[in-house]
């Protein structure tokens, strides 16, 4: 013990070791009133450490070239000594990231968590949520089969929409005249080291942007206001032990939920990991029906649902790339007197139910084929999903908000 | 109380993207295999190598993985092709060229087929061939229509004939009737096919047979460790006023 | 806030955690750890390998590969058997007490038969693969060779059994993989256990 001790001292004196134990965990004050959505931020971070670990083994077994890496990943899944369960945590992973991520961001809209002082915050998340598109996106390329050759297809083919420069810069992105082998080593080496390494990064600054400002809470009120003798928020407690004790519990929660889908429904009904997908990659053969991944569906739907404007798509690529980054808008539309929906009126409730509703609902119809039906409901759920937006510093300065509490409600 | 509702809530909300999408496919039967069924598995891994790998390989399959369904080395090894080895893949016995100069498509390899295109839709292939005098294989498919395989399962099946009721509105009742019998009862065909499917199964992905077992033992003890870790959290929680 | 705190129930829970938690970590750490081992493909290029030694002339050598390293066949001659007992007195290890050979194998000529001899051609020094010299005293190696394998990365010397010469920078002599004879004729390397060793 008493090595340990003088091993921390002699490592204090040369780096903030007590510091940094104290700022983030130990002296880290955070609301007491934390409820069930507030496990999401832990659990973005755990799967992140999950996708880095697994993708570090399986990197050591792909194959990042046309000719093997369909074979590489089936290598993978019979071959290698219990790589197809590395192969399944990375595959169930990937989307699991989008599931706690979306449900991080939707906790963040309910409780006002964009809200000032928290812009920056509120910023550097949505930052994260597009790298986590552009990562997810360039992974799915890399099994090399039909889903992945011809979604890269679709969607970088987007690009060629872009007025003038587009033909030229699909082509630039792709290093071909189609996806190719040049493509997929160049996605392979921005899957594994460029895009993981602005994430990591990007959460190391969400996470100490954070704490400068304090974390938002389920009543929206701002617990610096309150503050003991002591100088600490009355209602606050310490990160450590109270949350680290919660949050382990809500992991080994969530890694049931995990491991469930790993062991017993790693395709998730082709939902996670696609039937076409066990086709290999063949430029010369379209498969029937292709649509992205669950994740995307919601945009991608949108872009559908935006007719050609004189033979062009660029509109509806615009529309799916502003609907895409709406959120990031949040923290100047809103105008509303209270953060949190427990304070908010009637209005806001209904629009940020629309807006659900929209998501899901246009998530589902991008993975339907196309029919006039399905075009229009998927424009009607495009506009509501837009209005949500738009509408949104006007619906937020009528409502009929709620007076907040002085103190957050506990128990 | 309270606290176990709200972890049922992050189970539900866990698996929020599992909808079921409706399915305007084809009627497909539910084909007859079951992955704990050994013995079927067995049947089906020696009519796969004596019946399909004239044409068609399975790259990623291993020979000596046939020793996860049971079938011991002796066994492996009578069916082992000409200059294979335990350890080799299944190759076909035909070249993909040739295959192709002779169908007129390269026939796939079948490691993974049941992944891409699931178990009812290959138990339903297999049965549904046809006499069709206008294909160059003499015969036709009703759930894969022109398809260039021939239907080499025939002398077993026996001939069927294809019957299409036209009803009011343009819509189709397709049916077959087996016209020549062949070696097999329909009931002896329909079993092998699904021992062969069931097989086929099993070689897109050998891990399953190991994967259901592990996840129960695996999920087991994180139960344990929930229970754990939520008495911690109440413990120290005490504390909060 | 931490009054009346049972503190023996909270260190109980947290060594009771812990100790759950450590089972947990070491069950996930120990997939990780096994992808390292040989792969499927791996083991199947290194299976036993059978060889027709009816095509090697007296004197001469044949090498196969197994697990990816070269494997020497030697069929020796009578002369060259004769010359293998004449210089225990040379060699570091001239009984094979280092067990670098199959106990069945553990003889003066390190072999089944004596005229065949098979041996992994990968110096036990820093992993070069030797050269066959089976002349008898060339000018390079001297008036006192016999016949044997010279490594041309540090100098070791070996005998025709693959025992090394004193004074080499090999510690012991090449290592005898496990074979046996499936016929007269038909070897099989890499394996000794089905058919029982001869």
């Amino acid at each position: 013990m008493k090595l340990l001790k003088n091993l921390v001292g002699w490592v204090d004196d040369r780096f903030p070791l007590l510091d940094t134990w104290k700022e983030h965990l130990s002296e880290y004050y955070a609301p007491k009133n934390f409820n069930f959505w507030y496990f999401f931020g832990s659990l973005a971070l755990l799967v992140l450490v999950i996708q880095i670990l697994t993708g570090v083994f399986l990197t050591m077994s792909y194959k990042p070239d046309a000719l093997f890496a369909f074979a590489s990943v089936e290598y993978i899944m019979r071959d290698v000594q219990w790589g197809w369960l590395i192969r399944y945590v990375h595959s169930t992973g990937a989307s699991m990231f989008f599931v706690v991520v979306y449900l991080h961001m939707f906790r963040g809209m309910m409780y006002g968590s964009y809200r000032k002082p928290r812009e920056l915050l509120w910023i550097i998340g949505v930052v994260i949520y597009l790298a986590l598109m552009a990562e997810a996106f360039m992974g799915y390329l890399l099994p090399w089969g039909q889903m992945s050759f011809w979604g890269a297809q679709v969607i970088v083919n987007l690009f060629s929409s872009v007025p003038f420069v587009g033909p030229d810069l699909s082509v630039l992105i792709r290093g071909d005249y189609v996806i190719s082998d040049a493509t997929l080593n160049r996605f392979f080496a921005l899957h594994v080291i460029a895009v993981p390494l602005v994430l990591a990064g990007l959460v190391f600054v969400h996470i100490i942007a954070l704490h400068k400002v304090g974390s938002n809470n389920p009543d929206g009120i701002e617990i610096k206001k309150n503050k003991g003798p002591d100088g600490h928020p009355l209602d606050g407690i310490p990160f450590h032990p109270y949350y680290t004790v919660k949050d382990i519990m809500a992991t080994v929660a969530f890694l049931i939920v995990f491991c469930a889908i790993v062991f017993f429904a790693p395709d998730m009904g082709g939902y996670f990991l696609e039937a076409n997908n066990f086709v290999p990659a063949n430029p010369m053969q379209t498969p029937a029906h292709i649509a992205p991944v669950w994740y995307f569906t919601p945009y991608y739907a949108i872009l559908r649902a935006v007719p050609p404007l004189f033979g062009s798509q660029f509109p509806g690529v615009i529309a799916m790339g502003i609907g895409a980054i709406a959120v990031v808008f949040l923290p100047w539309l809103d105008r509303g007197k209270v953060k949190s929906i427990r304070y908010r009126g009637p209005i806001f409730k209904a629009f940020l139910a629309s807006f659900v509703i929209s998501f899901v609902g246009l998530g589902y119809l991008g993975m339907m084929p196309v029919t006039p039906t399905y075009t229009l409901i998927s424009q009607v759920l495009s506009v509501v999903y837009f209005a949500f937006f738009i509408l949104m510093p006007w619906y937020t300065k009528i409502d009929k908000c709620k007076p907040e509490p002085d103190r957050v409600t506990f128990k | 109380m309270k606290l176990i509702k709200k972890l049922w809530m992050l189970v539900l909300l866990s698996t929020v993207p599992v909808m079921v999408l409706a399915s305007t496919e084809a009627h497909l039967d539910k084909a007859p295999a079951s992955l704990s069924d050994q013995a079927s598995l067995q049947r089906g891994a020696k009519f796969f190598v004596a019946n399909c790998t004239a044409c068609h390989s399975a790259a990623y399959m291993r020979y000596n993985r046939l020793a996860d369904i049971g079938l011991t080395e002796a066994e492996i090894k009578s069916l082992l092709p000409e200059g294979s080895k335990l350890g080799s893949t299944m190759k076909a016995a035909m070249d993909s060229e040739s295959a192709k100069m002779a169908f007129g498509a390269a026939p796939p390899d079948l490691s993974v087929i049941a992944r891409s295109r699931g178990n009812d839709w290959l138990y339903t292939y297999l049965r549904s061939f046809y006499v069709d005098t206008a294909r160059p294989s003499g015969v036709n498919n009703v759930l894969f229509p022109l398809v260039a395989m021939p239907n080499i399962l025939g002398p077993l099946q026996g001939d069927q004939a294809l019957h299409v009721e036209k009803h009011e509105g343009g819509h189709e009742v397709k049916t077959l009737k087996l016209v020549a019998p062949g070696s097999m009862s329909t009931q002896e065909f329909d079993a092998t096919v699904g021992d062969l499917v069931n097989f086929l199964d099993f070689m897109a992905e050998p891990a399953k047979l190991v994967r259901y077992k592990l996840g129960y033992i695996v999920i087991g003890f994180l139960f344990i460790l929930l229970i754990l870790t939520y008495l911690l959290k109440k413990e120290f929680w005490k504390d909060v006023h | 806030m931490t009054d009346n705190v049972d503190r023996s129930k909270r260190r109980l829970l947290l060594a009771a955690t812990s100790a759950a938690g450590g089972v947990a970590a070491a069950g996930m750490a120990t997939p990780f750890v096994l992808s390292f081992m040989p792969s499927e493909r791996a083991k199947a290029a290194g299976a036993p390998v059978e060889v027709d030694i009816s095509a090697i002339e007296p004197g001469t050598m044949k090498v196969v590969e197994w697990q990816g390293k070269p494997v020497w066949i030697v069929r020796r001659t009578q002369e060259m058997i004769d010359l293998l007992a004449k210089h225990d007195g040379d060699l570091t290890d001239p009984a094979g007490t280092v067990p670098q050979q199959p106990d069945y194998c553990n003889n003066p000529n390190r072999s089944i038969k004596p005229e065949v001899f098979v041996v992994i051609g990968i110096c036990t020094h820093l992993g070069c693969s030797p050269s066959y010299r089976p002349e008898v005293a060339p000018a390079d190696l001297g008036a006192d060779w016999g016949g044997g394998w010279f490594c041309p990365c540090h100098g070791s010397r070996f005998d025709l059994s693959a025992r090394v010469y004193k004074g080499s920078p090999a510690p012991t002599n090449l290592i005898v993989p496990p074979h046996q004879y499936l016929s007269e004729t038909m070897l099989l390397i890499g394996d000794d256990k089905q058919k029982g060793a001869a």
